[in-house]
């Protein structure tokens, strides 16, 4: 059974519907890019997969023994977060919040899981850095390595390579690209439709209408 | 024979202090007084980081009217009535701010001024008292309820003070969480309106026990100074909130003493202080910025 599936949904606010009967399946190890214009509704599908907004109508089906304390979330930076004093270590491990239920402190092993994502997303020696100091390309590997503690089987990530630089935007696809590899399924929001298509295994394309495009064997080979 | 001079005023001073610790009221006083700088400098730095500084004044000014009603009623027991208006408002005002930000703002605004203005009118209106103006001034600018508490009252200033310490220790993790990316608490499946349920009801206790400190007006300080002095210098979570503890209590401390000895009102001279306080901050972080880069 698919992680995630999508049957006839129908996304928008109050004042009125943003796109409906979307379909589509999101399988473990798929890489699935949603690109667009802006308003076009990226972002309502996503904060809408996440409960985060109101779906309109349709269903979202959660399969696979996938449950909503299993997903990993990225989202666009807010003012907030800027001036935020908040080190690098208890950004991190805030993502592991989600399976905590009502204990109040992390555990060893969430602290061992909050090493090991670091270490993989390279800022390891960051742990004590204060967030609001780092570059944008180390903030948005720092909230990467959060959502990792948060997800074992999918992450959904909303435009991770704004504002970033060129190099920068490089190396946060590989990261994707490399956790995706590892097996984990990703649903990532894109301007940039061109890069996209060298990673995506999926493309679902806000346009007039809305698109669902399978690439799989750009999957296989790359 | 300057240095002297100074030993004797000193001698002066701390003999004072011992003197004054001898009265109950004193200590009822600075025990008091610590807590709820304690537990407003906890609060502090969670409102000041979600834009919420001015939430303090808000419901101060709520809180201001509840006293206003009760006072008019007759009640004996004003907490009754206080608490339960206060805390419904900060509900209120917290789940606006959710939504937009300029609107969570001018909604404190309006509850803020509107609450003030009938409070003072229904005083005006149905007062009963015969110092009309020294009442309202009172529990605006605190003058000095807090050194006629009685036992009962520091003892059930004790029992929240250690509630909020407790539950703050026990949803720090989430607190942080919370406040610094709602979005992702949300999607990972923390219950954010519950914890910002939370922060509303703990943070109109605060308010309502922090008005026999400092009244209504200078809530705002005790809850945002602490605050804003720990984030100049510090980058982590847990150094600014611990910092801001210390600051908040160490101010209210001193504060209270200097007072006590000097004269002067109490929560104008803990404001004092912190304001004081905080210019240190800020300089100190300019420099080690100035360090830095």
């Amino acid at each position: 059974m698919a992680l995630l599936t999508v049957k006839n949904l129908a996304i928008g606010y109050d004042s009125g519907v943003v796109a409906k009967d979307l379909n589509f399946e999101v399988n473990a190890g798929d890489y699935l890019c949603i690109t667009g214009e802006n308003g076009s509704g990226k972002s309502t599908l996503m904060k809408t997969l996440l409960g985060l907004s109101e779906k309109l109508g349709g269903e979202i089906i959660f399969g696979d023994g996938l449950k909503k304390t299993e997903v990993g979330y990225l989202p666009q930076q807010t003012m907030i977060q800027r001036d935020f004093p908040a080190s690098v270590k208890e950004i991190v491990l805030s993502g592991a919040q989600a399976g905590m239920g009502f204990r109040p402190f992390y555990n060893a092993r969430e602290k061992e899981r909050a090493r090991i994502s670091m270490e993989k997303m390279g800022i390891s020696d960051l742990a004590g850095r204060c967030y609001r100091e780092l570059s944008g390309g180390q903030q948005q590997r720092v909230l990467l390595a959060r959502a990792l503690l948060a997800a074992d089987k999918i992450l959904f990530l909303d435009e991770p390579v704004s504002g970033l630089d060129p190099d920068a935007t490089i190396k946060m696809y590989e990261l994707i690209k490399m956790l995706n590899r590892e097996g984990m399924a990703i649903v990532m929001i894109s301007h940039d439709v061109r890069e996209v298509k060298k990673y995506a295994s999926h493309i679902l394309h806000f346009g007039d209408e809305v698109s669902f495009e399978k690439r799989k064997e750009m999957a296989i080979c790359g | 024979m300057d240095n002297l001079r100074i030993i004797c005023m000193q001698a002066s001073f701390a003999e004072k202090i011992i003197m004054y610790m001898q009265y109950p009221f004193v200590r009822y006083a600075l025990i008091v007084g610590t807590l709820i700088a304690l537990c407003s400098s906890l609060l502090g730095v969670t409102l000041v980081l979600k834009r919420f500084s001015f939430i303090g004044d808000g419901l101060s000014h709520v809180a201001f009217g509840g006293v206003a009603i009760a006072s008019i009623l007759n009640m004996t027991n004003k907490m009754v009535l206080v608490l339960p208006v206060t805390i419904i408002c900060a509900i209120l005002l917290l789940r606006t701010g959710q939504n937009t930000k300029i609107k969570g703002d001018a909604a404190i605004a309006v509850i803020s001024v509107a609450a003030l203005a009938f409070g003072y009118l229904m005083m005006n209106v149905f007062g009963t008292s015969a110092n009309l103006t020294g009442d309202v001034c009172s529990t605006l600018f605190g003058s000095t309820s807090i050194l006629t508490l009685t036992l009962p009252e520091v003892w059930l200033c004790v029992v929240l003070s250690l509630l909020v310490v407790c539950l703050f220790i026990l949803f720090y993790n989430r607190l942080f969480a919370v406040t610094f990316d709602e979005s992702f608490a949300r999607a990972v499946g923390t219950k954010v309106e519950a914890y910002n349920l939370l922060i509303a009801i703990v943070i109109a206790v605060i308010i309502v026990l922090a008005m026999n400190l400092v009244g209504s007006l200078l809530i705002s300080a005790l809850i945002i100074f602490p605050a804003l002095s720990a984030l100049r210098i510090f980058g982590s979570f847990k150094k600014v909130t611990v910092f801001a503890a210390l600051l908040s209590v160490t101010s209210a401390l001193v504060g209270i003493l200097i007072s006590i000895v000097a004269g002067t009102p109490v929560g104008s001279t803990i404001v004092a202080v912190q304001a004081v306080v905080f210019a240190g901050c800020y300089i100190m972080g300019s420099v080690m910025k100035g360090v830095l880069i």
